[in-house]
C-alpha cells in the first residue's frame, strides 16, 4: 500500500516528469494557453500513460527485445487514436482546440519513457499506478502553467473572467506574451527553479568547474 | 525475458498479433464513434452559421434553430441557383479542390490569396413570410498565418451586413485572433457593402468614424490580419465572388 502511494505521488513533486526529468516540454508549451484545454490534455495523457504502461507490462515477457520499442509505440499510438476519437465524439469543442496535440501524445517522451523504464520491469498493476502518477505529475505542471498563462494572458480562469480586460471596457491590459507558447518556457523555467530550491536533492551537480583565471598577475 | 523470445519466428508472431489486435481496436473505435462525430461536426457548422447571422441562442437546441435555414447552391458566375445538385451534401471546401468544380484564379484576381475557388457556392437563406430575411455567405481568405474561414450574414436587401464571424483560423492569439472578439464583431451589423462605385466596406486603420456606414475598425496590432480580412471581403463581394448573386437578389430575380 505504501508502495502504491509512493508510485502515485512521487512523480508529482519528487520525481516530476517535467520539472525534474524535463520531458514532455513540447506539449506543455502548446496546450497551456487556457486551463480547460490543459485539463483535458492532462486527462488524456493520464489515460494513455496508465493504459499503455499496463498493456506493455502485461505482455512484457513476450516482447522480443529487438522490437520492443516499436511494440510500445504501436500500443501507445493505438490508445492515442482511440482517445482522440472519443474526444472528437464527446468533447468536440475541446478536441478542436487541442487539434494535433492529442495525436502528438504518441511522441510525448513521458509515455514512452514510462513504458521503457518502468513497465518493462514491473507488473501490470504497478505499471498502471506508475502511469497514473506520471500523468498526474505532468498534469500538475500543466495546470499551474495554464493558470498563470490564462490569468495574465486573457484575464480569466477556466474561461471565467477574473481581471476585466481593457478590450471589454475593464482595466486590465492583457499580457500578449502569455498567450504565446514561449511564455511557457519562462514559467516552466521558474517552476523548475522553485522546485529545486525547495527540494535541494533535485539540484544537479555541476558537470565541470570553472577554474580560476591562470593569467599571471602583475607583480 | 527468456532467450526463446529472440527467435525470428517469435518476433514475427508477436509483431503480427500485436498489429492485428491494435488495428481491430482502432478501427472499432473509429467505426463506432463516427456517427456521433458526424453529428458534432454538423452541429458545429450550423452553430457557426447561426452565430454569423447573430441568431444563435445557446439555450436552445441547434437543430431546432437551424430549421429555419435553407441551404442553396449558387453558380457564382451567373448568380443563379443551381437546382440539379443536392445542396445538403455539397461540400464547398472540398469542391474547391475538385477539378469538376474548381476555378483557378489569376494572380490579378486573387486578392484573397486562395489560389482556387469552387465555381459553385453553398449559401444559406433564412426566409420570413416568403421574403428573404437573411443571406449567409461562406467566405475565406488568407490572413497573416492562416486561411480564415467564416460566414458573412446580410439582410434581405443584400447590402446591409447582419453579422460576420470566422470559425476557423490560426491568427496570433490576442492580436489577429481578436477577429473572434465579440466587441469587434459587434461593429459589423448595419454596415453597408456597396456604394455607387462598387464594394465600399473596408477596415480602417486607427479606427473608423462612427458615422461611416462603410468602415469598420481594423484590429490594433494586427495590420496583416486586418488587411487579409479586408481583401477577402473585397474578393467575395466582387464579380468573382457573390456580386452577381447579390445583384439578382436585389433586383428580385430570385
Amino acid at each position: 500500500m505504501a508502495k502504491t502511494k509512493e508510485l502515485l505521488f512521487d512523480p508529482v513533486v519528487n520525481n516530476n516528469p517535467i520539472a525534474l526529468q524535463v520531458l514532455g516540454i513540447c506539449s506543455a508549451l502548446a496546450v497551456t494557453s487556457s486551463m480547460a484545454v490543459a485539463l483535458v490534455m492532462s486527462l488524456a495523457v493520464i489515460v494513455v500513460t496508465a493504459f499503455s504502461s499496463m498493456f506493455v507490462a502485461m505482455i512484457r515477457s513476450q516482447i522480443p527485445s529487438s522490437i520492443r520499442i516499436i511494440v510500445q509505440m504501436t500500443i501507445i499510438a493505438s490508445l492515442v487514436i482511440v482517445v482522440d476519437q472519443i474526444l472528437k465524439a464527446y468533447a468536440y469543442e475541446i478536441s478542436k482546440q487541442l487539434s494535433v496535440f492529442v495525436g502528438l501524445i504518441i511522441t510525448n517522451c513521458i509515455v514512452m519513457g514510462r513504458a521503457e523504464a518502468f513497465a518493462m520491469k514491473n507488473g501490470p498493476i504497478e505499471s498502471f499506478v506508475d502511469g497514473v502518477g506520471n500523468g498526474l505529475g505532468y498534469g500538475a505542471i500543466l495546470m499551474i502553467v495554464g493558470f498563470i498563462r490564462e490569468l495574465f494572458g486573457s484575464g480569466s480562469v477556466f474561461g471565467i473572467e477574473i481581471l476585466s480586460k481593457v478590450t471589454e471596457g475593464g482595466w486590465y491590459y492583457t499580457n500578449g506574451l502569455m498567450l504565446l507558447p514561449p511564455s511557457a518556457f519562462f514559467i516552466i523555467g521558474f517552476l523548475i527553479w522553485g522546485v529545486r530550491a525547495w527540494k535541494t536533492a533535485q539540484m544537479e551537480k555541476d558537470e565541470f568547474k570553472i577554474a580560476p583565471n591562470t593569467k599571471l598577475k602583475e607583480a | 525475458m527468456s532467450s526463446s523470445n529472440e527467435s525470428v519466428k517469435k518476433t514475427v508472431t508477436v509483431a503480427l498479433v500485436l498489429c492485428l489486435v491494435c488495428s481491430v481496436v482502432v478501427s472499432a473505435a473509429a467505426v463506432v464513434l463516427r456517427p456521433v462525430q458526424a453529428v458534432n461536426e454538423q452541429a458545429n457548422m450550423q452553430m457557426n452559421i447561426l452565430a454569423a447571422a447573430g441568431m444563435y441562442d445557446p439555450t436552445q437546441s441547434i437543430q431546432a434553430q437551424f430549421q429555419q435555414v435553407t441551404s442553396r447552391l449558387v453558380d457564382l458566375e451567373t448568380g443563379a441557383f443551381v437546382t440539379e445538385m443536392d445542396a445538403e451534401s455539397f461540400d464547398q471546401r472540398r469542391a474547391a479542390k475538385d477539378p469538376q468544380f474548381m476555378r483557378v484564379l489569376s494572380a490579378q484576381e486573387d486578392i484573397a490569396s486562395i489560389k482556387r475557388q469552387s465555381r459553385i457556392a453553398k449559401v444559406y437563406l433564412i426566409e420570413k413570410s416568403g421574403q428573404i430575411d437573411k443571406i449567409i455567405l461562406p467566405i475565406h481568405g488568407y490572413g497573416l498565418w492562416s486561411t480564415l474561414y467564416g460566414f458573412m450574414a446580410l439582410e434581405g436587401d443584400a447590402n446591409t451586413v447582419a453579422g460576420l464571424g470566422f470559425y476557423e483560423h490560426a491568427e496570433t492569439p490576442g492580436l489577429g485572433g481578436e477577429v473572434d472578439n465579440p466587441n469587434w464583431k459587434a461593429q459589423w451589423p448595419g454596415k453597408q457593402i456597396y456604394d455607387a462605385d462598387g464594394v465600399a466596406i473596408r477596415l480602417v486603420k486607427g479606427g473608423a468614424d462612427r458615422s461611416d456606414a462603410y468602415g469598420v475598425d481594423a484590429l490594433s496590432g494586427a495590420t496583416l490580419t486586418s488587411r487579409g480580412v479586408d481583401n477577402l471581403l473585397k474578393f467575395w463581394l466582387s464579380d468573382a465572388g457573390f456580386k452577381p448573386f447579390l445583384d439578382n437578389v436585389k433586383q428580385g430575380r430570385i
